[in-house]
């Protein structure tokens, strides 16, 4: 996994905020994994290897990556447990 | 030697050049290494050019519907847009603009710091479009250079803290906790909506347990909404006022067929609020880290406000009836205001109706269920539909731009000013001064108590 990228309605306030936190969060992890934030105007196919967006947006996101949906998009424990349990999934961790 | 002088004024008259240099020195300050410093300052600056460019490519479209509009209807139209009317304000008010948002945030630090209002203020764009919602209204009222970036700034940071404040008790009910503020600059709307909720809302059942189509939410994509909602505005407006005078209009060898006209004038405007956002975008990510760090340094038991989307993902159907029936509210109220021949009439804007709307049917389905998101939303599309045609006068030239500000509580604090500007400047000065001290002292009296 080389990107993901943090997608909200308007790329401004909330989604830097879970890009900060998501960016905490591989830092714990000890892993190597750029990560940004964008509008859902500006997303594309493509765009990263997984997406992290609010589960209002997930309808949205998921044509363009696969797409880990959160209830609460600032919730670092939210976003920590789904992540290990993705990368474990995945064999990164 | 004069040269070396011109520079400096030049350099320092430029906003987008006076917000570098203000990103320069935070981040030196923090000690960021050197390309971490180049490239923020560069981005920064660069943001707000983008910024600028945007309102170039909008405006255009913007006038040709206002002539169209009055044309067809005979009252001036107005599409109640943020990025588009403060884009149009960045012309003449810049440097203002980036001064009142610096030391609006060393308020909001201080005022989090000495008083019990804790919350700061993180939602980088809306701290920049009250910032040009304040320079001008107080320039129009009088207030220039060094008063008006001080009072101006000290006005923008009890803002910051004030309505987070009374968006508060909401906000814990929707996300369980007391740790995030919320910073959203329509917390009158979405107070209102709260409180209508818990009216209305006895044994009425949480819009989540609903089931909604799914495809509706390709209406989230805001260059969509935008790009849909002015094209069929614009297709009305054509079709109305007719094919002859739109020939006249755009001047003998410029013909067009007018639904030609209308779709590209309309995703112009589109384009041109894309590139808008793209601009903000861009400044909001060198400024909001480097705001974020001093304030977690100097008030480390500070509660971030942070923007809407956050409630979002707690009530994703409440959201889209948020939206729609807000936007419902903005029709009755345009049909009202047409009705009533109003000299303005404010239209739908879809980004409002759709962020400030989608809020106001969380809030209400927070305390009230179902009947608080429908009847809450409603009442706010109806708020900011006539709201607005309070604070055009106060706007000076902007007033004329055919598009205004939407969210509740620039309108409210533009109404505010604009009404004791009335009284001259001291006025304002005075005025402000004391709202600003009244947390200071309810703060420190309280301290008392406590010891």
């Amino acid at each position: 996994m080389k990107k993901i990228a943090c997608i909200c309605g308007s790329g401004l306030g909330s989604s830097f905020l879970v890009e900060m936190n998501v960016k905490t969060v591989i830092k714990e992890l000890g892993l190597d994994i750029e990560v940004e934030h964008t509008d859902l105007g500006s997303a594309w196919p493509g765009i990263a290897d997984l997406i992290i967006c609010g589960n209002d947006l997930y309808e949205n996101c998921k044509r363009f990556a696969e797409t880990l949906p959160l209830s609460n998009i600032m919730d670092k424990n939210e976003l920590k447990g789904k992540l290990v349990d993705l990368f474990t999934e995945k064999g990164i961790l | 030697m004069k040269d070396v002088l011109l520079f400096f004024s030049d350099l320092l008259a430029n906003p987008a050049m006076l917000l570098g240099i203000i990103v320069l020195i935070g981040l030196v300050a923090q000690r960021k290494p050197v390309h971490e410093v180049i490239r923020g300052t560069l981005k920064a600056v660069l943001g707000f050019i983008i910024l600028g460019q945007g309102a170039g490519v909008l405006v255009g479209s913007l006038e040709h519907f206002g002539v169209l509009f009055q044309e067809a209807f005979n009252v001036n139209g107005v599409v109640p847009n943020n990025e588009a009317i403060v884009s149009l304000a960045l012309k003449d008010y810049a440097t203002a603009t980036a001064a009142i948002m610096v030391f609006g945030m060393a308020f909001n630090i201080l005022i989090a710091r000495f008083t019990k209002m804790k919350f700061i203020f993180l939602t980088g764009h809306h701290t920049l479009y009250m910032a040009a919602l304040i320079s001008v209204v107080m320039t129009v009222g009088g207030l220039e250079s060094w008063g008006l970036y001080i009072i101006g700034g000290m006005l923008l940071g009890l803002t910051m803290a004030f309505f987070p404040m009374i968006a508060n008790p909401t906000m814990k009910k929707i996300t369980g906790s007391d740790e995030i503020g919320f910073g959203h600059f329509s917390s009158i709307t979405y107070w209102l909506s709260g409180e209508i909720g818990k009216l209305v809302g006895k044994g009425s059942k949480s819009t989540e347990e609903m089931n909604f189509p799914k495809w509706l939410s390709f209406l989230r994509d805001s260059s969509v909404a935008i790009g849909l909602t002015m094209l069929v505005m614009y297709l009305i407006v054509v079709i109305v006022s007719g094919q002859a005078y739109l020939d006249s209009y755009l001047g003998a060898g410029n013909e067009q067929n007018m639904i030609v006209f209308a779709i590209t004038q309309s995703l112009i405007f589109a384009a041109g609020v894309f590139i808008v956002l793209a601009g903000v975008r861009m400044v909001i990510a060198e400024v909001v880290p480097a705001f974020k760090g001093w304030a977690e340094k100097l008030v480390p038991d500070s509660k971030p406000a942070l923007d809407c989307p956050i409630v979002f993902p707690y009530a994703p159907n409440a959201v889209l009836i948020g939206f729609l029936v807000s936007f419902l509210g903005g029709i009755v109220g345009m049909a009202i205001l047409l009705l009533m021949k109003a000299d303005n009439v404010i239209l739908p804007g879809v980004i409002p109706h759709f962020f400030v709307g989608a809020t106001a049917g969380v809030f209400g389905n927070a305390t009230g269920g179902r009947r608080g998101a429908v009847i809450g939303s409603f009442v706010n599309g109806l708020v900011i539909t006539f709201l607005p045609l309070l604070l055009m006068p106060v706007l000076g030239e902007l007033s004329f731009a055919n598009t205004t500000f939407s969210d509740a509580d620039f309108i409210g604090t533009g109404i505010v000013i604009g009404t004791v500007a009335q009284w001259g400047k001291w006025a304002i000065v005075g005025v402000v001064s004391v709202l600003f001290a009244i947390p200071f002292v309810h703060g420190f009296l309280s301290k008392k108590q406590e010891a």
